[in-house]
């Protein structure tokens, strides 16, 4: 089959182009040579099938980022049939070094110049005939947000393909001639083909950045910006997530059950209780995801991601992560497996791996769940508000530690050095698009090991067959006597051991967990919960609760984003370790003052 | 003198960029070259960092960065 490769700088719209061409078509795939997965699709063109592969952006062929290692790999071990490469219109003076750049791999490429309508607004006038003539190769003027000029692209690329890439030359570094004959030879293009106008028309961006990026009013509006994206998302995704938990519920009790009904006991309670629970559990989220990744594309595709980073890098820096950083932290609050996907718009690894290792710390809504319910079992009316604050305290300051610990073992790779695109409303497509791909790979990526962790819990808190379900003679009670001493100085009794450990799985079920553990629920099981622990016993739960792994969804999803079970690991150590710490610190000192 | 000692709304000419080779690439590759005209459009709060704006292209960089940049207006 032939290959088509898509290449450009970032903010080129080449995604969108991609999206186009390949619609809902697109899966993620391991190439040879390099290590991260990129998205590729087939499609019909002419009469045969060719795959078309949606390279990251980069700004140079001699650079030094992963992603632009990640081309040059691609490039060498998977000459494309046809390259196809994007340019943002509206910045051809400065996109045009890269072109030529690639020019000198000799590869088969066909020029699109993406934005053409916003390129007009802007008055700039590109002769596209005397511009394919003096680099000698094809050029098209395109808008692959509405179309425009979408079947010319098509018919050209259909031509091109019919003469193959003769090949490449393996020596193509000798960067300091090149980029002296590059500049020169820019200049000369530019002046023959282009035209921009001397003053760039005060436009919408502008006027609208004044307000934005107002020195006072700025971050007030960024707090009030994240504040309605936290709401809309669930407004809209949590009573969603309660329909699918009532679906998978009523098809458990109409179909399900029944028709396991007449297996042994033990083999039922390991397909109802493990695995199809497993599997509601990943389709718990995917409203969750949907929304988050819609209201997520108009944040990044209007720009104004990187509006945020320009408000909150002073902040940020000092720990060692930027302003979009702050975002996924801020959406964690929210759900922390989107937020973790979302840390993909930062290209530096060591930035995104410090991201994610603090993104776990926000109290997400099915923790704040169990503290409603612990707090106010345990607390008075007028304490309870308080003491729900002050776990969102601590969960800002274990992010802010983790992040200050750890910045210096994960240095920024990447200059901060972003460009700021002017605004622009993303089209409904594109935020459709967004949600499904989004969607699509959690499935792909985060569901066998969802489903095989539901399992394992399952098997702990059930086996051996003899025992109680969650009770002290099952694996996880018998682990949780062994915990003992462990758990004993932070006032966790072996009771709640095995509901933290049912917490592994996710935090949604920690009360139902504690409900067949003490085999009562509602009003009782508060009651029980009363009688059982004091005050400190119960905070120093919550803080545990709060600070270790928030759940096995979040791990799978660590595991993929970061390529790296090394990592995944490291972060559930350090959770652990830092809850530990915090609830003795807590436990002990509340107990030596008297409490 | 540095592009970090610009103020708002003033405009000025590229002289010479000292930096490492990693950051001298990216900045190439956002336009910045000896000689370009550079306009810096605003600085962030709290030493944060500096939005400038060179031919189209609108581009955000921290005040440690920018330091490595003379311009002459």
């Amino acid at each position: 089959m032939k290959r088509i490769a898509l290449l450009g700088m970032p903010n080129t719209g080449k995604s969108t182009l991609f999206n186009r061409l390949t619609g809902a078509t697109s899966r993620v795939g391991n190439w040879p040579g390099i290590t991260v997965e990129l998205l590729s699709g087939k499609i019909l063109l002419g009469n045969e099938m060719v795959e078309i592969i949606d390279l990251p952006g980069i700004y140079d062929m001699h650079g030094f980022s992963e992603d632009e290692q990640v081309v040059r790999h691609f490039l060498h071990d998977n000459v494309p049939d046809l390259a196809l490469i994007v340019l943002n219109a509206t910045q051809i003076e400065r996109q045009l070094s890269l072109l030529l750049q690639l020019k000198q791999f000799n590869l088969n490429m066909i020029v699109l110049l993406n934005m053409a309508d916003e390129a007009r607004k802007l008055g700039i006038t590109i002769d596209t005939e005397k511009m394919s003539a003096a680099l000698g190769m094809p050029i098209f003027l395109l808008s692959a947000k509405y179309g425009n000029g979408y079947p010319e692209t098509l018919l050209a690329t259909t031509k091109a393909l019919r003469y193959s890439t003769p090949g490449m030359p393996e020596t193509v570094r000798s960067q300091l001639e090149q980029d002296e004959y590059i500049e020169r030879e820019m200049a000369l293009i530019l002046k023959q083909t282009v035209q921009i106008p001397a003053r760039l028309p005060d436009n919408l961006t502008s006027r609208l950045d004044q307000l934005m990026l107002h020195p006072w009013l700025g971050l007030p509006i960024f707090f009030g910006i994240m504040y309605l994206l936290f709401q809309a998302i669930f407004l809209f995704g949590q009573p969603l997530q309660g329909g699918v938990n009532e679906l998978f519920g009523w098809l458990r009790e109409i179909a399900i059950a029944p028709a396991l009904g007449s297996l042994p006991d033990l083999l039922q309670g390991l397909l109802l209780d493990g695995v199809y629970n497993g599997i509601a559990t990943v389709a718990s989220f995917l409203p969750l995801i949907v929304f988050f990744f819609l209201f997520m594309a108009i944040v990044e595709d209007t720009g104004y991601l990187s509006r945020a980073a320009f408000l909150m890098d002073a902040l940020m820096a000092k720990m060692g992560l930027d302003g979009r950083s702050f975002v996924m932290l801020l959406m964690g609050f929210g759900c922390n497996v989107p937020a973790l996907m979302g840390t993909r718009v930062m290209r530096s690894r060591p930035l995104r791996l410090l991201s994610m290792l603090v993104i776990p710390f926000s109290l997400c809504s099915a923790r704040l769940q169990v503290f409603v319910f612990i707090s106010a079992a345990l607390f008075s009316p007028k304490a309870a508000p308080l003491v729900l604050f002050s776990l969102y305290l601590f969960s800002f300051a274990s992010a802010i530690l983790t992040a200050l610990l750890f910045k210096r073992y994960y240095p920024n790779s990447e200059p901060f050095v972003l460009e700021l695109p002017p605004y622009r409303f993303p089209t409904l497509r594109q935020m459709l698009m967004r949600g499904w791909h989004e969607v699509y790979q959690f499935v792909h990526r985060a569901s066998k090991f969802i489903v095989a962790g539901v399992v394992l819990v399952w098997l702990l808190t059930n086996l051996p067959p003899s025992a109680a379900p969650a009770g002290a003679d099952t694996w996880a009670g018998i682990l949780g006597a062994w915990l003992h001493p462990l758990f004993a100085p932070i006032g966790i009794t072996p009771d709640l051991t095995i509901a933290l450990i049912f917490g592994f799985v996710a935090k949604e079920i920690v009360i139902g967990s504690l409900a067949v553990i003490y085999g009562m629920s509602g009003q009782a099981l508060s009651g029980a919960l009363a009688l059982q622990l004091d005050w400190v016993q119960a905070y120093s739960f919550m803080l545990f609760t709060l600070i270790y792994t928030p759940c096995l969804t979040t791990i799978a999803t660590m595991r993929k984003e970061s390529n790296s079970i090394g990592f995944m690991w490291f972060s559930i150590a350090w959770s652990l370790a830092l809850a530990w710490l915090s609830s003795l610190l807590f436990y002990q000192s509340a107990r030596a003052l008297g409490y | 003198m540095t592009l970090s000692s610009m103020k708002p709304g003033e405009s000025a000419t590229i002289i010479s960029i000292q930096t490492d080779e990693a950051l001298h690439q990216r900045l190439l590759a956002m336009g910045f070259r000896v000689g370009k005209h550079i306009e810096l459009i605003r600085k962030a709060r709290f030493s944060g960092p500096l939005q400038v704006r060179i031919g189209t292209t609108d581009i955000l960089l921290r005040r440690v960065e920018a330091e490595k940049i003379t311009v002459q207006t």
